[in-house]
């Protein structure tokens, strides 16, 4: 059956909490921050909110349900969405479907998580049963370890070098000193990439994001919904989502999108060229190079020579993690699944101030999630497009 | 090639002893199958009754087709090397005192992908077999080892972290005038123990064997006496900190069932067999617990040798087997109360040695070498649980298969 498309749905008020490296605060004050700001916007009250859609892994011993009665909010619709990396986007599909069939008007997609120091440490230990008893015994090395094994595979399959996932660190740095809520605030040279330390070979130090609090954003709602309150919007082209996806590849070079991306585009109605700039899931750099692949920016295999031959800058040919993505301006938990889809919706709606790609229309966000055991489980991707206003 | 484990240095007593620390403890009900595979030395996987796929991670379900019916079974450890990486960094306070770790991804060809601690000889694209061991938290762990390694293979500093081997180590038989004694110094000093120290009650008492031991290099006789809480306190006081290897000898047996046996010799059984061992627990367990991070001769292992009657008795010793049986389960509680130090507990079920009191039984029975050999593999294997002999071998079988059909069989009366 051909999906139905999301005519008539729209994002608005694109909300980022500037992050902060180690915080007391919790996951609540994170997200009510978020909710706040971006409510204040839509000149919502916070007991009008109509549907509430929660991505955190900070929330224990709450879940939503909790945070309704916490923050004094009575939704008719509540959704949690667990997905890690991939929550922005997975967020976006329930909450569009839902505003579409009528059961809700208006949802606040929020990610938020705190950091106190420490808890990065207690967050892997609970993280996944599979971790718990297949990764962290060996090593402890966390994510870092995991992907450390996906990149030297890659490198070893296809001979991408640390040069070329360093240019794509390099890139995001140039971007985020222009984004005012970047944790990383001096320049990156590519010789730096290159010096910096081995964390778990052959991921170095800038292959790595930093872990921290903060919280991401935005609406979901009806086309006229948003033109009655004055919100600039984007409009949904297409959306995928797969879990668990080639579960007999030895070992992960390629994700989830590779089964669904035909699909996006036959939805958007159009390839990869028509694509103004890309978000990644860049828990790290390799993972960026793969969704070039499976995104269909360039055959598998190809990513290193992809990253050769464009500018991934915001002036560049190729603009990618606008913002800076995680790698510079740093992951704040699940908000992290969100910072591509927040930065995107700016960018396509004209409001991403020092980061705006000129002419930016359309957007791809892609979202990854959830390193169970030895890989990445959860893939989404969506493209969006702006309205002008 | 692995560099060989230097002789480790004297102690400097003026720094502080290294705390222990484990790796992370915590698994799953289903993955403690792991370890329970590891403590024997074997290598297993959960199978799919109904599909026959092989899983891993530990599952409550297969992967493949839905079936709950999970079942551990021995498995091809034949492997191949996926990726490699070093962890230079770790926020685990194990490993960071261990740093760089080397773990990889290896493709079984029993066909599950399994994250793994990498022996450093082995490296991305080589054949491994992979092997279950138990890490310092007792927990199974997966250890791709080299198809052919080199001579010091064992000196790999993952492989020793996982093994109780005697090299370099400092070893306390309890009991000198066991017939497993000079079999045990002689096999531990040619696994490379530089010191052997063997207990010796009532040393006014003449005894056959022992100026031959007394002869032996790095071999020292010391008063010890299990039955006298205070012989074990001296001894303890003396040589606690350096005993880095524990194994048990000492044991009282006499024939005899329950109807028609000797209290007295009941009495003795358990005087040497279970309280002797707890004697010697809290005499020279504390401080080997205190000891098990201290460098490359780190208090290691407690061997207990027991009867293969502590899981089900021989009529004509009734009276020794409650012994054994009691003593096993004094065991398993020093294995609770050792485990936050990671200290093995390594039981060695043997069937009737070739000795005086099993003289009339007919054969199998076990030569004092052989026993002092299963000694030494266990411990350079790293096990917890081993038999040693074709009748405890049968037994332990047959007892983790089906306890209760076992004491059945025992009781005779089949045919």
């Amino acid at each position: 059956m051909k999906r139905q498309g999301y005519d008539g749905v729209v994002l608005a008020v694109p909300v980022s909490v500037p992050y902060i490296r180690y915080s007391n605060e919790t996951a609540h004050w994170w997200i009510a921050c978020a909710l706040r700001a971006m409510l204040e916007q839509a000149d919502i009250a916070p007991r009008d909110l109509d549907g509430f859609s929660v991505s955190s892994f900070s929330l224990f011993p709450d879940t939503p349900v909790g945070l309704t009665q916490h923050l004094g909010l009575c939704p008719r619709w509540l959704d949690t969405v667990p997905t890690g990396g991939a929550s922005g986007v997975i967020a976006l599909r329930r909450a569009a479907r839902a505003v579409q069939a009528g059961d809700v008007d208006v949802v606040a997609c929020v990610a938020g998580d705190a950091n106190r120091i420490d808890s990065f440490r207690t967050l892997l230990t609970g993280f996944s049963r599979f971790s718990m008893d297949a990764t962290f015994p060996y090593g402890f090395g966390g994510p870092n370890a995991s992907f450390a094994l996906l990149m030297d595979a890659y490198m070893a399959e296809y001979g991408a070098t640390r040069e070329d996932f360093g240019k794509i660190a390099v890139a995001q740095r140039a971007n985020a000193l222009l984004y005012p809520d970047a944790l990383m605030k001096t320049p990156l040279t590519l010789s730096q990439y290159m010096d910096a330390r081995m964390i778990a070979d052959p991921i170095s130090l800038f292959d790595c994001v930093m872990p921290c609090a903060g919280a991401e954003a935005f609406l979901v709602m009806r086309e006229e919904e948003a033109k009655q309150r004055a919100l600039p919007f984007a409009r949904i082209s297409g959306t995928i989502e797969r879990h668990n996806a080639f579960a007999d590849d030895p070992i992960q070079l390629r994700g989830g999108w590779v089964m669904d991306i035909d699909e996006l585009y036959s939805m958007a109605g159009h390839g990869p060229e028509a694509i103004d700039l890309l978000q990644t899931y860049d828990d790290y750099p390799v993972i960026s190079m793969m969704q070039f692949e499976d995104l269909g920016f360039c055959a598998k295999g190809e990513g290193a020579g992809f990253v050769r031959d464009h500018d991934l800058t915001i002036s560049g040919d190729f603009p990618h993690n606008t913002s800076g993505g995680q790698l510079s301006v740093g992951q704040a938990g699940a908000a992290g699944g969100y910072l591509g889809l927040v930065e995107a919706i700016r960018q396509v709606t004209g409001q991403a101030g020092g980061t705006q790609v000129a002419d930016a229309r359309r957007a791809m966000v892609s979202g990854f999630g959830m390193i169970n055991y030895d890989r990445g489980v959860c893939s989404a991707a969506a493209i969006i497009e702006g309205s002008g206003r | 090639m692995t560099n060989p484990l230097p002789v480790p240095a004297p102690k400097d007593p003026q720094k502080r002893t290294v705390v222990p620390t484990l790796p992370p403890v915590k698994r799953s009900r289903a993955a403690l199958g792991l370890g329970i595979a590891a403590a024997r030395g074997q290598f297993a996987l959960q199978h799919c009754v109904d599909c026959g796929a092989v899983q891993y991670p530990p599952r409550d379900a297969c992967c493949k087709c839905l079936s709950v019916a999970l079942e551990w079974r021995l498995t091809d450890p034949a492997a191949q090397v996926l990726a490699q990486t070093t962890i230079r960094v770790s926020p685990d306070p194990y490993f960071r005192e261990r740093l760089p770790w080397r773990m990889g991804s290896v493709q079984l060809a029993a066909g599950p992908v399994v994250v793994c601690h990498l022996h450093g000889e082995v490296a991305r694209g080589d054949g491994v077999r992979m092997a279950l061991k138990l890490d310092k938290a007792g927990q199974g762990v997966m250890v791709a080892l080299p198809l052919k390694g080199s001579e010091t293979m064992q000196d790999d500093p993952t492989l020793r972290a996982m093994s109780c081997d005697p090299k370099h180590r400092r070893v306390l038989i309890t009991d000198a005038r066991s017939p497993l004694a000079q079999p045990l110094a002689e096999a531990l000093q040619r696994a490379g123990a530089t010191a052997i120290f063997l207990g010796e009650a009532e040393s006014w008492r003449r005894w056959e064997g022992r100026e031959a031991l007394a002869a032996m290099e790095n071999v020292v006789l010391m008063p010890l006496d299990v039955t006298d809480t205070a012989s074990v306190a001296r001894l303890a006081a003396e040589i606690g900190g350096k005993v880095d290897i524990l194994i048990n000898t000492a044991q009282f047996i006499r024939p005899g069932g329950v109807v028609a046996g000797d209290t007295v010799f009941a009495r003795d059984g358990l005087e040497t067999n279970v309280l002797g061992l707890m004697r010697l627990a809290q005499g020279f367990g504390p401080a080997m617990c205190a000891r098990t991070a201290d460098g490359a001769n780190a208090a290691v292992a407690w061997v207990n040798i027991l009867s293969v009657q502590a899981l089900a008795p021989d009529m004509g010793f009734g009276g020794f087997a409650a012994s054994q049986a009691a003593a096993r389960s004094v065991a398993q509680t020093m294995r609770g109360e050792f485990s936050a130090s990671g200290l093995r507990v390594m039981n060695v079920y043997t069937g009737p040695v070739d000795d005086a009191w099993h003289q009339p039984l007919p054969p199998p029975k076990v030569s004092p070498k052989a026993l002092a050999r299963t000694v030494i593999d266990g411990l350079v294997d790293g096990l917890e649980e081993v038999a040693c002999g074709d009748i405890a071998t049968d037994a332990l079988d047959r007892w983790l298969s089906d306890p209760a059909l076992l004491e059945r069989e025992t009781r005779g009366g089949h045919s």
